[in-house]
């Protein structure tokens, strides 16, 4: 088998809660390759979160290991790991996390000013990205200026400016009717034929369905791992 | 990252909370204005006491007549001639700690010129006398010293009695009379201004010892050689309590005083009464100096309140900061440069604020202000060290949250 993008083996996340050892996830074991489009299901508890925190390097495991793109990142130090999101990794969040008062540019820009870009390629990246969301008449546009999936667009243009290897989605299309969900899996599917690997976290069946591959947990466990003949997106929106 | 990019991120996010950021700043601009303006306040008291004892002439030790005790009733000071010019002339001799020491004789009469007059004082003097209250002459010259032995009909002037006799006209070479003694002005004294008891020290006139005590003052002092007061300086860095008791210990030999037996004659160490205010202003400058700084601490107190609420009110905001790749350290110096920046700028602010307002003081109260670069400086940087003090409690609380923690915080 080709090297993975996401190789976990045994992977387990332990909370304590006072004197109680509560197991969020207990050993997940599976391989991502570079290209897909997953899709995380199960319902609230059942691990995902987990899940996503540790493939994001938000958190550290409390068992297993984690390889991504071939760098063992289970035993990294905070700041490495902040290095690790920083150059490989996008992030869309449910509510967008957008810096409020602050241009959709300057928005986009924020994950550059933390690496060692100078402040004319900064901008041009993020004005690339921008125009690759459909967002280049709304650069100057502060969030509340802009409809959720216009911010949502900003969102994912944020997540890719960096270009990374892989774009982690946590209930991206949450706060968002299904119209306008649509178009945002739409965008997701594009990018994701454009080559980046995309992993996404959802509790709708309907937006699972937009995906190539279809995860299942429950009680820390994957229960479920099947692929998936994909939605169009961008057909449905005809 | 480097700094520039820190500095940029903390900038934006100050802009983008403006009105926090101002009131945060006024705490910082008012501490640094009042430490500045209250430094200048004390500092301009404290200049105004030392131009008093530089006016007086520094280092002074005055000797004055005995009193007399005539019938039961108890006379005051100098009602009995008991110092003399040959004391004064052994003290300068004989002592090592004084530079000088003037006799003078001292008396009170009308100066009159033509049609008009004034009333004023008169000094009978040595040409010590200038050296120890070290007063110059403007125009003209001082005595010679052949009018000093010859008795000479001449006189130096005093501001004051200048402008009331000769108006703006020159007095040099003018004659004017003293007790009917005509004497030639040949000198025109610096002026000297308000004592500290509100005297007016140019409201006088100066002529030789021998002239007062032959001419003017009549037979009963020509035959002694008593004097009213001797007016001794001390020697820069002697020091004075020395001199006093020295002084003291050579006129009670020359006055034949037998132990036991009182002291003849009073001293009067005037610079003490000052040095005491002195001293007393510099504490005073402190006072006021402590007050204020108190405001500052009170304005950085506010600092760490407004960081600390807004690390909270932008826990998701750091959250977000650190997914998308902030390290702690870089959340630590965002926030402790928006801490310093904020304190900085206030400080700067407040020494505009305080300049402007001593001088304003200045103007508007007439009192004197003292504005000091080193003050300035102080503040500024007490203003950048509050900032850093209060922001860095703050700035670690936000680099130590957990980035999946901050980015669920509702």
């Amino acid at each position: 088998m080709a090297e993975a993008l996401i190789r976990v083996e045994e992977l387990a996340k332990e909370y304590r809660m006072g004197s109680n050892v509560v197991p969020a996830l207990c050993g997940v074991s599976l391989d991502i390759a570079a290209g897909e489009f997953v899709a995380v299901m199960g319902p609230s508890g059942s691990g995902k979160s987990t899940f996503m925190n540790l493939l994001g390097c938000l958190d550290h495991p409390s068992g297993g290991r984690y390889w991504l793109d071939g760098q063992e990142v289970s035993q990294l130090s905070g700041d490495e790991l902040a290095r690790v999101r920083n150059r490989k990794l996008g992030f869309v969040f449910q509510h967008f996390n957008l810096l409020a008062r602050t241009s959709a540019l300057d928005n986009v820009s924020l994950p550059l000013l933390y690496s060692e870009m100078p402040p004319t390629e900064r901008k041009r990246h993020a004005e690339q990205r921008l125009a690759q969301v459909g967002l280049a008449q709304r650069m100057d546009h502060h969030p509340a200026q802009l409809s959720g999936g216009q911010q949502q667009r900003v969102a994912i243009a944020r997540a890719l400016v960096n270009d990374p290897q892989l774009v982690l989605a946590d209930e991206p299309t949450g706060a968002l009717d299904s119209h306008t969900s649509v178009e945002i899996m739409a965008l997701l599917q594009q990018l994701n034929r454009e080559g980046i690997t995309i992993v996404l976290v959802t509790h709708e069946h309907d937006v699972a369905h937009f995906a190539g591959r279809i995860i299942t947990f429950r009680d820390g466990k994957i229960i479920e791992d099947k692929t998936n003949v994909a939605n169009d997106a961008a057909a449905q929106l005809q | 990252m480097n700094f520039t990019a820190t500095l940029h991120i903390a900038l934006l996010a100050l802009r983008v909370n403006k009105m926090r950021s101002a009131l945060t700043m006024l705490g910082i601009i008012i501490g640094v204005a009042a430490v500045i303006i209250m430094i200048a306040v004390g500092g301009g008291a404290q200049a105004r006491v030392e131009d008093q004892i530089r006016s007086l002439g520094s280092n002074i030790i005055m000797v004055l007549s005995g009193s007399m005790t005539s019938g039961g009733a108890r006379g005051g000071i100098g009602s009995q001639p008991t110092i003399f010019e040959d004391d004064a002339y052994a003290m300068g001799r004989e002592i090592e700690e004084i530079q000088a020491a003037a006799p003078t004789l001292r008396g009170n009469g009308q100066v009159v010129s033509g049609n008009t007059n004034w009333s004023t004082i008169f000094y009978g003097i040595t040409p010590d006398y200038l050296e120890v209250r070290e007063w110059a002459i403007v125009e003209g010259r001082g005595f010679e010293p052949a009018e000093m032995s010859g008795a000479g009909k001449v006189v130096l002037i005093g501001q004051t009695v200048a402008k009331n006799i000769f108006g703006d006209a020159s007095p040099l070479d003018q004659v004017v009379r003293v007790r009917k003694v005509p004497l030639t002005v040949i000198g025109v004294l610096d002026r000297k201004g308000q004592s500290m008891t509100g005297q007016d020290q140019d409201d006088l006139i100066l002529i030789p010892i021998s002239t007062a005590r032959k001419r003017i003052l009549g037979a009963a002092q020509a035959k002694s050689r008593s004097v009213s007061s001797i007016m001794v300086k001390v020697r820069q860095g002697a020091d004075m309590n020395d001199a006093d008791q020295r002084m003291r210990e050579l006129l009670r030999q020359r006055h034949r005083l037998q132990q036991g037996q009182d002291d003849d004659f009073f001293v009067r160490n005037l610079s003490e009464i000052l040095q005491a205010q002195e001293a007393s202003s510099k504490v005073m400058t402190l006072l006021l100096a402590a007050v204020a700084s108190v405001s500052l601490l009170v304005g950085g107190i506010g600092i760490m309140n407004i960081m600390l609420v807004s690390v909270t009110e932008r826990t998701r905001e750091i959250g977000l900061r650190m997914a998308v790749g902030a390290r702690a350290r870089d959340i630590l110096t965002q926030f402790l440069v928006e801490a310093v920046t904020l304190s900085l700028i206030g400080g700067a602010i407040g020494i505009l604020l305080g300049i402007s307002g001593a001088t304003a003081i200045a103007e508007l109260a007439g009192w004197r202000t003292e504005l000091s670069g080193s003050s300035i400086v102080l503040a500024a940087g007490f203003a950048g060290a509050v900032g850093i003090f209060f922001g860095y409690y703050p700035a670690k609380k936000a680099s130590r949250l957990l980035p999946i923690e901050a980015l669920r915080y509702e």
